[in-house]
């Protein structure tokens, strides 16, 4: 190996780093290290100036490794080896110190020699490094979209216009989301409908969109750029191709169950659409509900049908798909307020949840639009309790983000229906978005009572002649000071919006993480915020975390914007930092296979060997520190580079007292 | 009046924040625990005023407030930024002791002075602390023994309470357990001490109790009250010292597990049963006080509307016990009425505080419509 030539680049970071290092200290100190030629410091070495200092050093110096003490690696290895790159360095010959998120940051005193510990730790490593050849692999030039909410909607269609060609697997019989259940939306009270019926007719018709409803992602494997899917479809019943969406089927059929779309409050057929603008307009019948599969009977549908389109025998299918990136975006439920039982959810009439006043204000929802009590006639007074679950320690310690403003939007709605009187029962008004004071404010002008108070009780039992026959809402309002208990006749109930059910299987299905809060974690929360851990896969929309439909919308582009930038460039370099077996010293014990989290390793029965396919490898070191015989070595984190380090970082520290 | 952010009791505010800790800093004034408080179905009691005033020190340390908390701890368990607002009074009570910031309520600080002479509330002798048993051949702790007896000050010396300690002997010297009692060896958990603010005191009966217990050998303690039972297990030193603690209900649902509870009688009542706060929400004990009342031959058990984890204090914990309860401010009284509403012909009780305060707050006429029973009572009379 050539003599190796140094250069030390030691940043300040504005005050961030060099408010706590002495960073003259630290540059003399890393001149003097063996190996380094030169060591210079400035303001902010990621800047433009910054990474020319580097490159001229590069250059004019001849340095054939680079050591840059700044912040984490995960923040601007990239940028600088981008740099070294663009001097002809071989990338794999740049070194980060992190002085900043473990040093500067998280140390009062001492942060100074701790710097010199790290700088003179990735000396010692840089000067074991060795260059590494990046391969490209091609991209399957297609996306799989998983959840056909609004989220999926726009993601979906964005990348189709560019010409894409585009999966779009949804579970339910039509896509649509939460967004199809709602009736106007904040803060500008359009109806929901309106602005998405025709976004999913789009998808529905659009050629470069196939569009896989009442179906499943059963299997990812692969890799960034080559990912392979099985998506398992549920059986119809009912065949696509001669189904003419004419509806006499779900008009005949006897059978009748509570209907999910309208939150339980209306009933549907055995064989149904959720919804009738449906996409695709096309019914499934329901096994567990239609008599046919119980009694083998009935079979009225099939008799009416005109085009024959029932088709009792379809089975279950999967289908392989290859796709260079996928977007997860499946949504959020909400929290089931029922273990509150202050709230009397489910034991008291007329304790309702947001979705359900949604469905219920709906012109297509179970009551016509019409707002009514459980006794039919019209409420006088209405409660609508914010945070139900939401900012509580003991459920969501989250703030859910939309309740505000679709409380808000509630008064408004009831003032449209009814003449009832509204109370706002909230913790914090938080109205933050564009468009969204000026709403707070309207509301405000509309005449709603806001009382600021954490509701303790929802109760019927009564304490005099004017509470008779109501709810009460017990409560502080904190802004007077007083128990309050106010008779209303009906209580709206907004539940912490939550991860989905399933969230922990989709998770691992396309190996991402899930945050604290369920939700599927973004790789970075302000500058990557829709890229996943897993290289390829982004998530989108409430899958996320809550947030409204223009922040929805917002995220989606941006995930169709990353999906199309992968695809469109036509290859992707694959890390060349993976693991290597030595042939010579594999013993064929297989240990390293059942390990890999990425199946990355396979075993050659002929001549008994474990081989890395370095496209799969993610070059997490699993198998290199399991391997009995040492067989196994990480690129660019080798044995040899890493006690390197080690004994750079520990130089100066006593020998520890040996543990027995 | 503006007030300004300068307390002239910065010392006395700092150690109340101090002792709030970093989870009272997290109060976001939502107002849940003046909701959550027994009290505010009786009268103004403002917690998340309190709250708020602790955080920018603004507390008045001579109004009646710093006394009113019964420690039932209904809004701990539901506060959304998990403030331990129980620990907040308590600091705010142990400032006024401490540093006298403010008035302490007369019969309070008689009490805390009785308990400080001679290790009961009562200032009665210590010779008199086993005369409860006097005739139910009880024997004093002895190395053999395998039971502890502990029956607590207030079952030890109330006439009206001791029914609870000499039940309790009656059943265990039925289900023929060998047990013993440490009589004027042992003296007041302190548990209201601490809860009125008192440290100092608790700190000495929490060692002059320990030192008692280790002197015994026992390994097995079996108490009457809630508070004892609760103190010994969260506050005491006692599980480095091997001795393990139960509360009556649990002991006695242990014998019903193992087949050695045996009834020969009926007792046809209407039984409601009053979870106590520090047996309930504090030590998580539900079940083995029902599982024990509905196996008594007779017994028909009904729920309270407010039950388990929803119960509704007596009004006498947190020193209450020891102070004045206005007429008008008596949660007991809200307690008998749910019962009387729910058909009850009894109140089983486990506490020998919830006795002490059901005996003292109801009127003879609801005494006459709903009898007043512990557990141990109604087993006592089963058996
Ligand atoms: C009561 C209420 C009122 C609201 N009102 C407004 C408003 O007025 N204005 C506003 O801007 N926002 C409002 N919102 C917020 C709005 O609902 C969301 O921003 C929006 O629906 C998020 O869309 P999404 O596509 O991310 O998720 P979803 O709408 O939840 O869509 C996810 C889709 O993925 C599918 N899916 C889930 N899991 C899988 C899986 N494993 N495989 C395949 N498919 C799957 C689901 O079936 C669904 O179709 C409101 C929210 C609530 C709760
Ligand atoms: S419930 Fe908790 S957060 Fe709410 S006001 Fe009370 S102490 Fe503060
Ligand atoms: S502990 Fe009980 S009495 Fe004290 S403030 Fe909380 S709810 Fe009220």
């Amino acid at each position: 190996m050539e003599e190796p030539k140094i250069g030390v680049f030691i940043c300040h970071c504005g005050t961030n780093i060099a408010g706590t290092v002495d960073i003259d200290e630290v540059r003399e100190f890393a001149a003097g290290l063996p190996g380094v030629v030169s060591a210079r410091d400035y303001k902010f070495t990621c800047s433009e100036p910054g990474q020319l200092q580097i490159k001229e050093d590069v250059k004019n110096l001849g340095l054939n490794r680079v050591v840059v003490a700044a912040c984490s690696p995960r923040m601007h290895e990239i940028t600088f080896r981008k740099a070294v790159a663009e001097v002809g360095l071989n990338p794999y010959l740049l070194q980060i110190a992190n002085i900043r998120e473990q040093d500067s940051w998280v140390h009062k005193n001492g942060s100074t020699e701790k710097a010199k510990a790290l700088i003179r730790a990735a000396v010692q490593r840089a000067n074991l490094l060795e260059s590494l050849e990046r391969r490209e692999v091609p991209v399957t030039p297609s996306v799989l979209v998983v959840g056909g909410g609004i989220a999926g909607i726009q993601a979906a269609l964005n990348i189709a216009n560019a010409n894409h060609k585009v999966y779009l697997v949804e579970r339910e019989p039509s896509i649509g989301g939460r967004m199809i259940q709602l009736d106007k939306t904040f803060p500008t009270l359009d109806c929901s409908s309106c602005i998405l019926t025709p976004k999913m007719a789009a998808v529905g018709s659009h050629p470069n969109i196939e569009l896989m409803t009442y179906s499943e992602v059963e299997d990812v494997s692969g890799y960034i750029g080559n990912f392979k899917v099985k998506v398992r479809k549920k059986p119809r019943y009912v065949d696509s191709e001669l189904c003419t969406g004419c509806g006499i089927c779900i008009e005949k059929c006897p059978w009748k169950t509570d209907s999910e779309f309208d939150m339980g409050l209306g009933k549907r057929k055995a064989v149904y659409t959720p919804f009738p603008q449906a996409v695709p307009n096309v019914p499934v019948i329901d096994p567990d509900v239609c008599v046919y599969f119980e009694k083998g009977t009935c079979r009225a549908c099939e008799k009416f049908c005109p085009p024959g389109a029932i088709a009792w025998d379809q089975k279950e299918e999967t289908v392989e798909l290859e796709v260079g990136a996928i977007i997860v975006a499946t949504g959020y439920d909400l929290l089931d307020p029922s273990p509150l039982t202050q709230y009397g959810y489910k034991r008291l009439d007329n304790v309702i949840t947001s979705l359900e006043f949604e469905r219920m204000c709906s012109a297509t929802g179970p009551t016509g639009g019409e707002l009514v009590l459980k006794d039919g006639s019209a409420p006088q007074s209405v409660a609508i309790i914010h945070c139900v679950g939401s900012r509580d320690k003991n459920y969501c310690e989250y703030c859910s983000r939309v309740c505000c403003m679709y409380a808000l939007k509630y008064s408004h709605l009831i003032g449209e229906k009814t003449d009832a009187d509204v109370y706002q029962l909230y913790i914090d008004m938080r109205c933050y978005g564009k468009g969204f004071e000026e709403f707070y404010k309207r509301l405000s002008d509309e005449g709603v009572n806001f009382v600021r108070g954490k509701v303790a009780q929802v109760t019927d039992q009564v304490a005099g002649e004017e509470e008779q026959g109501k709810l009460v809402v017990v409560t502080e309002d904190t802004l007077l000071g007083r128990m309050l208990r106010i008779p209303v006749d009906m209580v709206i109930l907004c539940p912490a919006m939550v991860a989905r059910a399933d969230a922990d299987e989709v998770a691992r299905r396309f190996l991402i993480n899930r945050g604290a809060d369920g939700f599927f974690l973004e790789r970075h929360p302000k500058l990557e915020p829709v890229a996943t851990a897993s290289d390829g896969v982004f998530v989108v929309g409430c899958a996320q975390g809550p947030k409204d439909i223009p922040d929805t919308v917002a995220q989606a582009s941006a995930g169709a914007a990353e999906a199309l930038s992968l695809i469109d460039r036509g290859t992707v370099e694959i890390e060349a930092a993976t693991a290597v077996v030595d042939e010579e010293m594999c013993s064929g014990c297989k240990i390293c296979l059942a390990l890999c989290p990425y199946n990355a390793i396979t075993f050659d029965e002929e001549k008994k060997l474990a081989n890395v396919n370095d496209i799969l490898c993610k070059g997490c070191g699993v198998c290199v520190a399991a391997c009995p015989s040492a067989a196994i070595t990480g690129r660019h984190f080798t044995d040899k580079q890493i006690f390197a380090e080690i004994d750079g970082l520990l130089a100066d520290v006593k020998p520890p007292l040996v543990a027995v | 009046m503006v007030r300004q952010i300068i307390n002239p009791y910065k010392e006395a505010v700092d150690i109340v924040k101090e002792m709030g800790g970093e989870a009272l800093r997290l109060c976001y004034q939502c107002g849940l625990c003046t909701g959550a408080c027994p009290w505010n179905v009786l009268k103004s009691f403002p917690v998340r005023k309190l709250m708020h005033e602790a955080q920018l020190g603004l507390l008045d340390f001579e109004a009646e407030d710093m006394w009113a908390c019964v420690t039932c701890g209904n809004c701990v368990q539901q506060c959304p930024r998990g403030v331990e607002i129980i620990d907040v009074m308590r600091a705010m009570r142990r400032t006024i002791v401490a540093l006298g910031v403010g008035p302490v309520p007369d019969s309070l600080r008689v009490t805390m002075k009785n308990l400080a002479g001679t290790g009961n509330p009562w200032g009665e002798p210590t010779e008199k602390r086993a005369d409860w048993a006097q005739g139910l051949n009880v024997k004093p702790f002895s190395n053999g023994a395998q039971m502890l007896y502990f029956p607590c000050c207030t079952t030890a010396y109330d006439a009206s309470v001791s029914r609870i300690g000499k039940a309790t002997a009656t059943v265990l010297q039925k289900v023929g357990a060998s047990f013993g009692i440490l009589g004027s060896k042992e003296a007041c958990c302190g548990e209201s001490a601490r809860k009125a603010g008192d440290e100092e005191l608790f700190q000495r009966l929490v060692q002059e109790n320990t030192a008692a217990f280790a002197e015994s050998g026992a390994s097995t303690m079996v108490v009457s009250s809630p508070h004892c039972y609760y103190t010994f297990m969260n506050e005491y030193p006692i599980a480095q010292n091997g001795l393990q603690v139960l509360h009556s209900t649990q002991y006695l649902a242990g014998l019903l597990r193992e087949g050695k509870l045996k009834f020969s009688k009926e007792v046809k009542k209407r039984v409601a049963y009053h979870d106590p706060c520090y047996l309930g929400r504090h030590s998580g004990v539900y079940d083995e006080p029902r599982e024990v009342l509905s196996s008594i031959p007779g017994v028909e058990l009904i729920e309270l509307p407010n039950n388990r984890e929803n119960s509704i204090c007596c009004g006498g914990g947190g020193g209450n016990v020891w102070m004045e309860t206005k007429p008008g401010e008596r949660l007991a009284e809200v307690r008998a009425e749910q019962a009387l509403d729910v058909g009850a012909d009894v109140l089983a009780l486990a506490c020998p505080y919830c006795m002490l305060m059901f005996e003292g707050c109801l009127t003879q006429d609801v005494l006459d419509r709903l009898e007043l029973r512990d557990i141990t009572e109604l087993v006592a009379e089963a058996m």
